[in-house]
């Protein structure tokens, strides 16, 4: 993992000091909120329908037990016991005083930690491959690329009051977990004649207007890519639309001048910009790569794993993914149990996976875009122990991908922009489909909500999604299909007329039904949809 | 409070600039006032007899004139570059780092503040025309300069 030098510290100390000054001449009353508003955005802190929300970056959703740790203490210290992990793989407390939030990121720092730019009109956490480092398929670990555009962004001079917020992922197999093609710029790590670079995509990203990003070029060298997405965001700096907050997003511009023009534009700039000496030297990344290098993996360990206790040998087959050194294997720990929030994990809990992580897994956790958590290096024959205490911990849920583990944003029990509420609606959906025969029997079926159109719930990009709307005061739900966030990207079709609460949950049943009934072998739910499209599920939802 | 800032040495310009398009009209004119949506490249041919470029913010969070400014610096510009319109205190080192190199903000800024925010960062991650040494270089010294 990534340590700090004096210089990072120095860096991130500095915000703290920074904010700690800002938060005071607020609560003096020498700024105003209006004053005040773009500088706690530029940290982390929304003012949400209750309280203060403060969104923590865990870059490309890496982190030890020591942070994780502190992540728990901080919950049960500040907050009401709990944090809730997003689909950027950050975390968010929601209910922060604000005098509170400087000794909160003061002791984020303490452990190398930061809220910077996970807010604000700038370019957001980097974000990644839960399973990169450790899964068998990548071309490299795309991480070291990731903290160096986290360095090369923070606090980036000329793109931090861009025309709308940034969002950028790095993966490196071909297997996309991470949703790369719905991001702002998507980097794929290719291997082109033995040279590690990237394929770039732009233009990608949800909200009201959702596009799957188009290549813009297919080979970027690890010694130009700094340079190279400079002249991505000066462009878009320059050109994106500012007159409209709903079009200001990469997509639109790309759209509305054409991939052909804005690639066109780009590789001017970068013939500018690639002279300019503004890449780090190769060293740089070597030295960030060797922080990702290898662990220290025991070798001779058995591949067996003692299946004698049914519920276990379920857990294993739904949540334990193969890692690439043998005897070890990656485990998903769900945090969509069917009773709870997804996406939430009190403070008891963070402190057990911290703690987890450090005894079983090298000191490592990752968190992924589907708001659940990874211990990335565990050796096979620790399973059973560690099933044993998420067990007891009521995170051994074996839903991995399955219609219970939902995507869900916070929704209006939270969020000030939502229109309906989607945590009630999600635990209703995982209640009605909770008997685990019935969800292993659908297999991946990916299911997304929405609370409003800003889409932070991916609803377009479920096999099922669901928008939540507000139709005359009443909240009523959309029923999408067909979306996919993963390397076969492609966005949802709307189903017809809303819903309400209990109507939704009834459409996905008979949606459920229909896919049962038509599938031929190994088809997942997607598949069937492409194959025999919208009509059959319409009839039998509408008919 | 103060009204004007500068961090060049000797006399600020005090020509009144005119527009883009009516200093590329073959106008006499040594100062010119770049608008958010107005491309700083046109200027680049003229920028030997230029000698004050303003670049107006009318809203602090349009922040296409760091672009326009790095441009100009990039391209070899020496005269003065000036932020003016919505400059506020915590926009001034960003500023800096783009390569303006006065300000005449449209509401005061407090001395103080000023001074905090252009020293609170010891450190800056990305090479730009300022001529700070990014963190990577300091790193690795042996590859800078030689």
């Amino acid at each position: 993992m990534y340590r700090y030098d004096s210089y990072d510290q120095s860096i991130v100390d500095a915000r703290v000091d920074e904010f700690r000054d800002q938060v005071q001449r607020r609560l003096t009353g020498a700024l105003t909120e209006d004053q005040f508003k773009p500088l706690r955005l530029m940290n982390g802190l929304y003012l949400q329908l209750h309280a203060y929300m403060l969104r923590v970056a865990i870059p490309y959703g890496t982190l030890s037990g020591k942070q994780m740790r502190k992540l728990g203490e901080i919950a049960a210290k500040y907050d009401k016991g709990y944090g809730h992990f997003t689909t950027r793989q950050n975390l968010q407390y929601n209910w922060i005083k604000l005098a509170d939030a400087p000794d909160i990121l003061a002791e984020l720092a303490s452990v190398e930690m930061h809220a910077i730019q996970t807010s604000g009109n700038c370019i957001r956490n980097i974000s990644s491959d839960q399973y990169a480092g450790v899964s068998a398929d990548e071309v490299a670990d795309p991480r070291p690329w990731a903290e160096l555009l986290r360095q090369w962004s923070s606090f980036h001079p000329e793109f931090t009051y861009l025309p709308r917020k940034f969002k950028i992922c790095v993966i490196a197999s071909d297997d996309d977990r991470a949703a790369m093609k719905l991001h702002d710029i998507g980097l794929k790590l290719v291997s082109k004649d033995g040279v590690i670079g990237a394929e770039v995509y732009a233009g990608g990203g949800m909200g009201r207007t959702p596009m799957v990003a188009p290549q813009i070029r297919d080979f970027v060298a690890e010694e130009e890519i700094v340079s190279y997405l400079e002249a991505c965001l000066r462009v878009y700096n320059r050109y994106g639309r500012r007159d409209n907050k709903y079009k200001a997003r990469i997509k639109i511009l790309v759209h509305e001048i054409g991939v052909e023009e804005y690639k066109r534009q780009v590789e001017e700039e970068f013939a500018h910009m690639r002279e300019l000496g503004l890449n780090p030297p190769t060293e740089e990344l070597d030295r960030i790569r060797a922080f990702f290098a290898n662990p220290a993996y025991d070798t001779g360990l058995s591949e067996d794993i003692d299946r004698a206790d049914p519920a276990f040998a379920l857990w294993v087959d739904r949540q334990v993914a193969a890692h690439k050194a043998p005897g070890y294997a990656i485990v998903n720990i769900s945090l969509k149990p069917l009773t709870g929030i997804p996406g939430d994990a009190s403070a008891e809990q963070i402190e057990l996976v911290a703690s987890l992580a450090e005894q079983y897994s090298l000191d490592e956790l990752r968190v992924t875009h589907a708001q659940n958590l990874v211990l990335p290096h565990v050796k096979k024959a620790d399973l059973p122990a560690i099933w044993q205490q998420l067990e007891e911990a009521g995170l051994a849920e074996a839903n991995l991908d399955l219609i219970t583990d939902i995507i869900a944003c916070p929704g209006l029990d939270y969020c000030a922009l939502a229109n309906a509420r989607s945590i009630p609606l999600a635990q209703k959906i995982a209640q009605r489909f909770a008997a685990a025969e019935r969800q292993a029997e659908l297999g991946e079926l990916k299911l997304k909500i929405s609370g409003c159109i800003n889409a932070c719930g991916h609803h377009h990009a479920g096999h099922i999604g669901i928008l939540g709307v507000d139709r005359k005061g009443v909240e009523n739900f959309q029923l999408l299909l067909g979306g996919s966030g993963a390397e076969d990207a492609s966005l949802g079709q709307i189903t017809g007329p809303g819903f309400s609460e209990d109507g939704v949950v009834d459409a996905i049943e008979k949606v459920t039904d229909i896919y049962l009934a038509e599938r031929t072998d190994g088809e997942r739910f997607l598949d069937t949809y492409r194959r025999i499209g919208m009509k059959p599920f319409k009839e039998a939802i509408y008919g | 409070m103060v009204e004007f800032l500068s961090f060049r040495d000797g006399e600020s310009g005090q020509e009144p600039a005119v527009t883009v398009e009516s200093f590329t009209g073959q106008s006499n004119a040594t100062a010119v006032r770049i608008e958010p949506g107005e491309d700083a490249r046109e200027l680049l041919p003229h920028l030997d007899r230029l000698s004050l470029v303003e670049v107006n913010f009318p809203a602090y969070g349009d922040g296409r004139g760091y672009s326009a400014a790095r441009i100009l610096r990039e391209s070899g510009y020496q005269g003065e570059l000036r932020a003016v319109g919505d400059v506020l205190v915590d926009q001034i080192n960003a500023m800096r780092r783009c390569g303006f190199d006065s300000f005449h903000p449209a509401k005061a800024l407090d001395d103080a503040a000023v001074e905090r925010a252009l020293t609170r960062y010891a450190d800056v991650y990305q090479k730009t025309i300022d001529g700070r040494q990014p963190v990577w270089a300091k790193r690795h010294p042996e590859k800078i300069d030689g």
